[in-house]
């Protein structure tokens, strides 16, 4: 069988099949229009100006290491005129996050970029090999979601950068759309789809890899022979996240476009007044000056929980209550040391739903 | 055919590679003639087995049955691997090399990535 010929340049070997548009082409090809769509979806969303600093969310797993390296590439070859830093999150898993961590130390040497490392136990007073101990196994991923998301902001504010970018691409955005229909979560469809996101006092997120599809970031890492980490999670299993991503596997494998079909549907949703005007305004949490819709944010919530042994009063109502009724915060808990940031650019959207990478 | 087997290399990535006793490269011998029904199991001398030449197909229930270590059910389905696993065939995508049906050739290089793991 004669090998079949790249459509686009018409010479060299097809060498795959892109999922969004049925092209066969061949492996240079394929990096330029994958570099260039990414590009592109920079330029239209305006992402980012000239001087700006981006801190890159690495994780050391397959979506941030090609970030960070498709990052530094359109960078120099379109003069963007960005100073990039990786920025990592500690989580405190043995096991899996230090393994991580070496995958991004490696990276921080072959990309040339400064890396910061913030831990759990530096802001938080506690590692989650530390939080599952007290917690057990059923709800550690609500500890580590909210602490992440404070964790990267703060850790941005740390570098003094303007805006975090993180991997997440179009499986896991569909993958997300999904979820908040199934949960009838409709409020949230909005800002899910967004490619980015600012709350009032936090830092500009996006995610550049939107339009990306999950087989051609495996694909790219592959021919480019990137040095990633692939590991679930050992405390992880999110089910839930789990069935929707089985089946939207399987949509794709009958229809690949299925993927940008969903973030199509999620973003032709409007969103009518009365469902947006049930979410919170936001406010600053009075402990730790962290955004929040509460007085006290999330994660001070659970933080207390930990430091008072009851570490449910964060996660239901009625196990607050029993906390409060035993008495005010105690003097000497660990808290959250206090967030100075000062609000930069126009006051967008709250917070989209946390896609974990 | 010079040969009756087919000598391959096999390589695992993308976390696959735990299921396959944490390797991620693997140098195996099959039969280059197989049981049309992808049993794995040796050809018997009678001739009322239907055959086929060795394809991709084939290889997974081979790796299935002759190299998998654990938890069948996150490489094979369906009689294919699992949806969000990549497979290339010297370092092409192997949808463009007919997929399960591509005859496996001596000294042939079968990927397996899984894209399934954190990003
Ligand atoms: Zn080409
Ligand atoms: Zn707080």
């Amino acid at each position: 069988m004669a090998p079949k010929l790249c459509v686009l340049c018409e010479t060299a070997k097809a060498m795959l099949r892109r999922p969004k548009t049925g092209q066969q082409i061949c492996r240079d090809c394929f990096f330029y229009v994958f570099e260039t769509e990414v590009h592109n979806t920079i330029v239209e969303a305006k992402l980012f100006k000239s001087g700006d600093s981006v801190a890159i969310g690495a994780s050391g797993g397959k979506d941030s290491t090609v970030l960070a390296y498709v990052m530094k590439t359109l960078n120099e070859r379109y003069k963007y005129g960005l100073e990039l830093f990786l920025l990592s999150i500690d989580e405190g898993i043995t096991g899996y996050r230090d393994d991580s961590l070496e995958t991004v130390k490696r990276n921080q040497q072959q990309y040339d970029m400064p890396l910061k490392i913030l831990s759990y136990d530096e802001l938080y007073g506690w590692t989650m090999d530390a939080i599952v101990a007290q917690v057990g196994r059923k709800n550690n991923c609500t500890f580590c979601g909210v602490f992440r998301r404070q964790a990267l902001d703060r850790g941005a504010a740390m570098l003094g950068v303007d805006h975090i970018v993180t991997g997440h691409n179009a499986d896991d955005i569909a993958e997300t759309i999904l979820m908040n229909i199934m949960r009838g979560d409709i409020a949230r469809l909005g800002r899910c789809t967004a490619i980015c996101t600012q709350g009032e006092d936090t830092i500009k997120r996006s995610k550049p890899f939107k339009y990306a599809y999950e087989k051609e970031i495996v694909m790219y890492a592959y021919f480019k022979k990137l040095d990633y980490f692939s590991t679930e999670c050992i405390y992880s299993p999110d089910a839930y996240r789990g069935h929707a991503r089985a089946f939207l596997k399987d949509l794709e494998a009958a229809r690949p476009s299925a993927i940008i079909d969903i973030i199509h549907s999620g973003e032709a949703f409007e969103v009518k007044e009365e469902v947006k005007a049930t979410q919170h305004v936001q406010q600053t949490c009075q402990r730790c000056g962290y955004m929040s819709s509460n007085p006290l944010c999330k994660a001070c919530t659970l933080l207390e929980g930990l430091e008072r042994g009851s570490a449910e009063s964060g996660l239901t109502e009625r196990a607050r209550k029993k906390l409060e009724a035993e008495g005010p915060t105690p003097e000497n808990i660990r808290t959250i040391p206090f967030f100075n940031k000062t609000p930069s650019g126009n006051p967008g959207l709250s917070i989209a739903v946390e896609i974990p990478a | 055919m010079s040969s009756d087997n087919l000598s391959l290399k096999i390589e695992f990535g993308g976390g696959l590679e735990l299921l396959f006793s944490k390797q991620r490269s693997h140098n195996i011998t099959i039969p280059a003639i197989v049981r049309k029904d992808d049993s794995t199991s040796s050809l018997p001398q009678e001739n009322d087995v239907e055959t086929k030449p060795a394809d991709i197909t084939y290889l997974i229930h081979h790796l299935r049955d002759h190299l998998l270590k654990e938890r069948p059910e996150l490489f094979i389905e369906n009689k294919t691997v699992r949806p969000g696993i990549l497979v290339l065939v010297n370092d092409t995508d192997w949808e463009l090399e007919g997929e399960g049906d591509y005859q496996l050739k001596n000294g042939d290089e079968i990927v397996f990535i899984s894209t399934l793991h954190g990003g």
